[in-house]
């Protein structure tokens, strides 16, 4: 296996912007602004959470299945007035992105291109209890609308099978 | 055959003092206490019940196995050469330490990393590692006895795809113990080949007991599922009722309701009408098509002890319970399809995947619940809870669904195993 290729310095300024993105998608939805959270995905974005062990099966059913910013809109809408649930929020720490494995340096196409993060999320209950909730990546490409990279398709696969209680703040 | 039997320990005989009101109360202390856990463990899940391991399709070729627990006892699921599937419990017969530490894998026979005891598929002793020695010093005596130390090997029965496993040498087969009725629901769920489209394993922060009561439990589905009431998603129940097995343990809950046609067009003209300002935005997820000629559009099955099998529109599941200590149990899904679903039918499962499951809209609270519960119970005083929706009794064997009656029926079955 050889490294990765030095990434150009386009490349370079994408995963600086897309980072940006990312990590202010997550900060909505540790901050409870999750109204916001559907800004930073495109209007016909896909965004799915699944597990690992799906993923090699090619099991199509995961936890979440959402097409199109409605549908993202709608699990808010749950969230505020639709489900019960013991309260709770997010803390997210979010790595540095990285271009998927064989795809830095292979092109000027950027839209097309697997961005990986790692995540950790910490679930912290408004009793005050703390625990590491879940952990995994994100597997996201992009689309540039009117000069903001918004996230076209995000795919947040848990290395884990386990789910703790229930999942109802999308990660 | 399921006579009570006397309480295994004078604590666990302290624990299981009932209340006189009977089926109509149940002390909190049995969802907390070690002493009859433990002698839940052996009544229950070593005894004449027959417990859900796993499912045939997971296992197609010989050497294909699959790890869980029954109760206390980690057990393996394999394919024999033969083609047989057998349940051994996972733990070597030499110092005890777990054969097959993976969840699932494929194996030509089962080596105990510890001292290299090796076991073939069908849980034989094979081979011993230094049997004679090392240069004629040390090994076994000539006295052991290679076919006295197999694996434990439970007796295994089918009910299509769903396989079973008890340790019980006498219990009658799965289908009589069940019953016809809860065979009958059986062969509809897996009427026709099945293939997994999804699993995953979520852990519940309560006793195993308190999440086979909720799915029991059809007079709480309105109460505190309140997705569709808050959203204005008007759905008319046409037709449905509560089931109990004879046993009292097991339970079908299953409804008609209004659905699209089989084209599967536009939702929001069918039986769906918004009626406050609340409104999804992305009816989608809402699709259906009506799967089963009998009209029943919902059907929720237990199967005492560990098992539940969920029709909730075109979304299709078995899920079983692993209890895992006092206070918390993994539930353990399988999501499946049939095998010649149409594209179509495969893109509305998809979509309704989003109302079932640990991030379900319609029933996420059903993840929480019981540990709302949970953290009540452990100063009990004396206390217990209240079961009195539809009478005292598990009967009649068909009631309404705002009734406790199936709740009533599983600690009826539970109380004669553990003998209180």
């Amino acid at each position: 296996m050889a490294l990765p290729p030095p990434l150009t310095e386009t490349e370079r300024r994408f995963l600086t912007d897309v980072a940006q993105r990312v990590v202010d998608c997550a900060g909505a939805v540790d901050d409870d602004r999750l109204e916001d959270w559907p800004e930073h995905f495109t209007e016909d974005c896909v965004y799915r959470i699944q597990t690992r062990e799906a993923q090699s099966k090619g099991w199509p059913i995961g936890l979440i299945h959402c097409e199109g910013r409605a549908m993202l809109r709608d699990r808010v809408l749950a969230i505020r007035h639709g489900n019960v649930f013991d309260p709770h929020t997010y803390r997210h720490v979010v790595s540095a992105p990285r271009f998927a494995p064989g795809e830095a340096g292979t092109g000027p196409k950027l839209a097309s291109r697997h961005v990986l993060s790692s995540f950790n999320v910490t679930r912290v209950m408004r009793t005050g209890e703390s625990t590491l909730f879940a952990v995994g990546t994100y597997d996201d490409t992009f689309e540039d609308v009117d000069g903001q990279w918004l996230i076209r398709e995000r795919l947040v696969l848990l290395d884990s099978r386990n789910l703790d209680t229930l999942l109802v703040i999308p990660i | 055959m399921d006579t009570p039997l006397p309480p295994a320990t004078p604590e666990a005989r302290a624990a299981l003092r009932w209340p006189e009101e009977g089926l109509a109360r149940v002390p909190f202390r049995t969802y907390n206490d070690p002493a009859i856990a433990s002698a839940e463990d052996e009544r229950v899940f070593r005894g004449d019940t027959w417990n859900l391991v796993g499912l045939d399709i997971e296992i197609p070729e010989p050497g294909d196995y699959r790890t869980t627990w029954i109760g206390e006892t980690p057990v393996i699921m394999v394919r024999g050469e033969d083609g047989a599937i057998r349940v051994l419990v996972n733990r070597c017969a030499h110092r005890g330490a777990m054969l097959c530490l993976s969840r699932e894998g494929r194996a030509s026979n089962f080596a105990c990393m510890y001292h290299n005891w090796v076991y073939s598929l069908d849980g034989k002793l094979q081979s011993i590692a230094f049997k004679r020695g090392v240069r004629g010093q040390g090994g076994m005596p000539d006295s052991f006895d290679m076919t006295r130390h197999g694996l434990r090997e439970l007796r295994v029965d089918r009910i299509r795809n769903l396989v079973f496993a008890t340790f019980s040498p006498t219990l009658e087969p799965a289908a009589q113990w069940f019953g016809p009725r809860m065979v009958w629901s059986l062969e509809r769920f897996f009427n026709r080949p099945i293939e997994l489209i999804g699993g995953y394993t979520q852990v519940l922060p309560n006793n195993w007991k308190l999440y086979a009561e909720n799915v029991r439990d059809s007079y709480h589905a309105s109460l505190l599922h309140t997705f569709f009431a808050t959203f204005g998603i008007n759905r008319l129940s046409m037709d449905g009722a509560v089931e109990v097995s004879e046993r009292g343990g097991s339970h079908l809950s299953w409804a008609k309701m209004e659905t699209d046609d089989a084209e599967g067009t536009d939702y929001a003209s069918g039986g769906l009408r918004s009626m406050r300002d609340l409104a999804i935005e992305d009816r989608r997820i809402l699709r259906s098509w009506r799967e089963f000629p009998d009209g029943i559009t919902h059907m929720i099955q237990t199967l005492f002890p560990n098992v539940f099998l969920q029709q909730i529109q075109n979304t299709l599941a078995v899920r079983m319970l692993v209890p895992r200590s006092i206070d918390r149990s993994d539930l353990v899904w399988w999501v499946f399809a049939y095998t010649d679903d149409t594209p179509e039918q495969r893109r509305a499962r998809l979509l309704q995947s989003n109302l079932v499951g640990p991030a379900g809209l319609v029933s996420l609270e059903d993840g929480f619940i019981g540990n709302a519960v949970q953290r009540t119970t452990r100063g009990d005083q004396g206390h217990g809870a209240v079961v009195e929706m539809g009478g005292h009794g598990v009967g009649p064997e068909r009631q309404s669904r705002v009734s406790e009656g199936a709740v009533r029926g599983f600690w009826q079955q539970w109380r004669g195993m553990m003998g209180c």
